[in-house]
């Protein structure tokens, strides 16, 4: 390749919003559920029925669009976006086109060479989800299953600002750790609680004209945005080397062939024909109910990153794990809340935590345990009732099923055993049993000691503090 | 006097003197049906005999059981086939809806049951209320009661007709451009559309969502005020509407001393039958003897309130009404190859030819590129008209004027020419545009012996006045029946 070529990247993200109901009716927007059991005549668009704004929407899509320093529309509208598909009840969905929510926003994000950069966007506006089409194995036809159809999503549409993948996912992570820290969504790539679809053009470097751009929808996971934008870069610089026009379409991705292939190309893009949403009156949104909005914005990561190593003295490398995620912040500031000893536990967040949340194939957002037993354990380690060892198992037990981990020390016979006495007398033991190692002690080869201790371990059922049996094993010995 | 020729209210108190039984007034509704519904067709569905006196018997004891007090307990209404009614075929007068049960009722026949209407039955309309004439309906023409070879006007021909033929005490219609004021008119009976917001849609099967009115249609005003304080509510599940005084029937008041009444020139002039004009600047005297002050003036931007209704309700309907594609509910086309061929053939097969006008010149109007030159165009002018009433409403108390330019036509002398159809919608259809009340009363009986009527239009809000004046006319003559009433 002789030319240099740069990406022109803009996104739409959906975001399903974490009301408990759905946009326009009093259903149940829970995931799963047996299908069309989450529905009533407004959801499945039955003659006559009509829809009412569920006001909690309007609060989390303010509260994303103050978030990102979006200017709050607040006399806003729902149009109607007409096109046939049998996932859309009524053959229309109530999105909004002419006057979004949110306008002229933007976030900033870190670049690959740590400086920083603004990703502008465009407008946010809040819609509907269509339900589902399941295909029917038996018969020739598809059912349709209405639970999701009015989950209340919003639509981040950015500007065409990003130039890599990597800023991509930046763009894409803060979104979502903002959107997390506003408890206004759980952000699941995987089960469809935010979608990407990118829009993708090439240039060659220092053109200020933009390319033909494609769109790329089905996007599940960080990883696959990624392959995808790769993957797409590429074939627009291989049609233009060869000389070749890139079509203006929507192509889909197969993340498992790795390629994508074209849904739909401009020429027959649909007209929608949008216009406003006369079943429902314009949203305004007074000064006040946007300064209460305002008012009740949680502390956002930066601001906890400052507070972290004031307030905990934790080094920057816990800090950036630790405020990641909300929610690990959250379990983090409550157990220390508890117990104190900040660095402790941020040292069980990040190793022991993370580790189980990698093994069992887990999600940070799935956590279940409760900082008070965190809390527990770490005073047991802290106080040396339990090893080491012990309170890794313990943990486990607590981060499955967030048992009572000084009840479980207790029943199960796990305290450590400190009597000194009891402790010589199993040492003895041990000597006496084997003086072959003894022996080989005495001859310098202090390896042996290893094998000692692992003996006296053995014999108290891991109880006993290795640093204690060490010592007693020493003086015994007459080493020191 | 035979009972059917009873308005609702009389009605209602002969009931609750236990002069009548609810199920004594159910049956000899249901007689009137039986002998005159094969000249009218005022009905699409007649519910069972049985269940309807079963109703009434449980309505009776209701109301022996002092449970149920108000002045239409024990009443039979007759309800436009678009308003939902739980487990009763509810099919717009259309071939798409022809089997439709609807899951639940909608709000303004809850709020008659739980005043203890007893429902005869589902009336004809226009198909999805499009049209003036009730013959665009999938189950046949409605007939005028006062002669079956002129239509009843329409969308709400088949309400107005069950109330002129005496085969219900009064019905609820549905008003977009004029749906109830003008068959009103053409059918010799009182009509309301209320202020938009008024009467929840609810459960209204839509046509024109921001026109849409429900509205009562009875034999005289005072059945009117009482209807429409039953039928009108806040509801919560209707986002348009609004929270407001009602108490209708205070209005009921022989009185217009000092009343302003102003009666617009530029609907007096060309296109108006002779007869009409006269009939209507007749009642305009009438409430001048009274006391009234009426005055001539300038209403302006009427012709152009036609052009705009016509943009901004096909809009609409072309949106509302596609939901009705085979897939949930209703019509599915016999044969089909795939999910579009289902979709058309569905629809070309389920919808009538003014429908179908209406679905493309709405997609038409909607469409990318010429949105602003017709949809935006439309809003504005609506805009301007309601700015026009406004203007008309700082000197004037109401708008006295003709419902419709001419009586009821011959069946069959308008679908040929649709235009002209539509310039028939003249008086009443900026009334929904700027969602007023009006209200239309019967003023006269032309030379053909059909009836004419008169049309009061108030502000926003101001139904009582309006009541008050077609009230304090009505008192001056007496009243107007069909033979078909006996």
């Amino acid at each position: 390749m002789s030319k240099e070529y740069e990406m022109v990247i803009g996104l739409e993200v959906h975001v399903e919003l974490a009301t408990k109901t759905k946009i326009f009716c009093g259903c149940s927007t829970a995931f799963g559920g047996a299908p069309n059991t989450h529905t009533c005549p407004v959801c499945t668009g039955m003659p006559g029925s009509l829809p009412v704004l569920n006001k909690q929407v309007v609060e989390y899509a303010t509260a994303v669009g103050l978030a990102t320093n979006c200017t709050i529309n607040q006399n806003c509208k729902f149009d109607r976006k007409n096109y046939f598909y049998p996932d859309n009840p009524q053959n229309y969905q109530i999105s909004q086109l002419y006057y979004p929510i949110c306008v002229n926003g933007g976030v900033e994000i870190e670049t690959a060479d740590g400086g920083k950069k603004t990703i502008g966007i465009h407008e946010i506006h809040m819609e509907e989800d269509a339900g589902k089409l399941v295909h029917d194995e038996w018969g020739d036809s598809s059912l349709v299953d209405f639970n999701r159809s009015g989950v209340p999503l919003i639509e981040i549409v950015s500007e065409p600002d990003m130039r890599s993948a990597d800023e991509v996912i930046a763009y894409l992570e803060k979104l979502r750790q903002t959107i997390q820290y506003l408890g206004a969504s759980d952000c699941k790539l995987n089960e469809g609680s935010m979608r990407a679809d990118v829009n993708l053009s090439i240039r060659e470097k220092g053109q200020t004209e933009f390319g033909t751009r494609t769109e790329t929808k089905n996007l599940n996971s960080f990883k696959a945005i990624q392959r995808a934008i790769e993957n797409e870069k590429n074939r627009q610089i291989d049609l233009i080397e060869a000389g070749e026009k890139v079509v203006q379409e929507t192509r889909r991705w197969d993340d498992n062939k790795e390629y994508s292939y074209p849904m739909r190309s401009k020429e027959d893009a649909q007209d929608y024909r949008y216009f406003p949403e006369p079943d429902l009156v314009p949203i305004l949104i007074s000064d006040e109910w946007i300064e209460d909005i305002k008012s009740r914005q949680p502390e956002f990561r930066e601001e906890k990153m400052v507070r972290y190593a004031e307030e905990f003295d934790l080094p920057e490398y816990d800090i950036d794990i630790i405020t990641a995620n909300k929610k690990l912040a959250d379990i983090f500031e409550a157990t220390v809340a508890i117990c104190g000893n900040p660095k402790k536990v941020s040292n069980w967040l990040m190793v022991e935590t993370m580790f189980l949340i990698k093994d069992r194939g887990m999600d940070v957002e799935d956590i279940s345990f409760s900082p008070e037993n965190l809390a527990k354990l770490i005073e047991l380690t802290q106080s040396k009732a339990i090893n080491g060892k012990v309170a890794k198992e313990v943990f486990a037990r607590i981060f499955d099923e967030d048992i009572d981990p000084e009840a479980y020390v207790k029943e199960n016979g796990l305290m450590a055993v400190n009597d000194e006495g009891e402790l010589k007398a199993v040492i003895e033991k041990v000597i006496a049993a084997n003086p072959k190692s003894v022996e080989d002690i005495n001859a310098g080869k202090l390896k042996a000691m290893g094998f000692l201790v692992g003996q006296t371990m053995k014999e108290m059922k891991g109880k006993a503090d290795p640093g204690s049996v060490n010592a007693i094993l020493k003086e015994l010995l007459g080493l020191e | 006097m035979s009972l059917m020729k009873m308005t609702a209210v009389e009605l209602g108190s002969r009931i609750k003197s236990k002069e009548i039984s609810a199920v004594e007034a159910a049956r000899a509704a249901l007689d009137q049906i039986k002998s005159v519904e094969d000249k009218v067709n005022s009905y699409v569905t007649v519910l069972d005999e049985d269940v309807v006196l079963e109703r009434a018997a449980r309505v009776q004891q209701e109301i022996e059981a002092g449970k149920l007090t108000g002045p239409l307990a024990g009443v039979p209404v007759a309800i436009k086939d678009n308003m939902c009614t739980e487990g009763i075929l509810t099919t717009c007068s259309s071939k798409i809806l022809s089997n439709f049960k609807p899951g639940f009722s909608s709000e303004a026949v809850l709020n008659l049951e739980k005043a203890g209407a007893v429902i005869l039955g589902k009336t004809n309309m226009d198909e999805f209320a499009m049209g003036s004439t009730t013959e665009t309906s999938y189950f046949g023409p409605t007939k005028n009661p006062w002669n079956t070879a002129h239509v009843p006007g329409g969308s709400s021909g088949g309400s107005c007709s069950a109330v002129a033929a005496g085969e219900c005490f009064y019905a609820l219609g549905s008003d977009t451009g004029g749906s109830i004021r003008q068959p009103s008119s053409f059918c010799g009976v009182t009509g309301i559309k209320p202020t938009y917001g008024t009467v929840s849609r609810y459960g209204l099967i839509a046509y024109g969502s921001s026109l849409d009115q429900i509205g009562p249609v009875a034999k005289d005003v005072t059945d009117c005020a009482v209807i429409l304080d039953t039928i009108a509510s806040y509801d919560a599940k209707d986002s348009t509407s609004v929270k407001r005084e009602y108490d209708f029937a205070s209005a009921l008041k022989d009185d217009v001393k000092g009343m302003r009444i102003g009666i617009p020139k530029d609907y007096f002039g060309e296109g108006l039958d002779s007869e009409v004009k006269e009939a209507v600047l007749n009642v305009a005297k009438t409430l001048e003897k009274k006391g009234a002050i009426v005055e001539e003036f300038d209403l302006s931007l009427v012709s152009y309130a036609i052009p705009a209704y016509y943009v901004i309700a096909s809009a609409e309907a072309s949106s509302n009404l596609a939901r009705f594609d085979g897939v949930k509910y209703g019509y599915r086309t016999e044969d089909y190859e795939g999910l579009h061929n289902m979709y058309k053939k569905t629809r070309s097969e389920g919808f009538g030819p003014e429908v179908k006008r209406r679905i493309m010149l709405g997609s038409f109007v909607l469409s990318s590129g010429y949105y602003d030159a017709y949809y935006l165009k439309a809003l504005r002018t609506k805009a301007l008209i309601k700015q026009a009433f406004d203007k008309a409403f700082a000197s004037y108390d109401m708008i006295l004027a003709p419902a419709a330019p001419t009586t009821a036509p011959k069946l069959g002398d308008s679908l040929s020419d649709p235009i002209k159809m539509y310039l028939g919608d003249i008086y009443t259809i900026s009334v929904n545009l700027a969602g007023l009340p009006g209200i239309s009363v019967p003023c006269g009986i032309d030379s053909k012996g059909l009836p004419i009527g008169a049309q009061f239009i108030g502000n926003c809000f101001d139904e009582k006045k309006i009541i008050q004046a077609a009230y304090s006319y009505e008192k001056t003559r007496d009243m107007m029946l069909s033979d078909m009433c006996v």
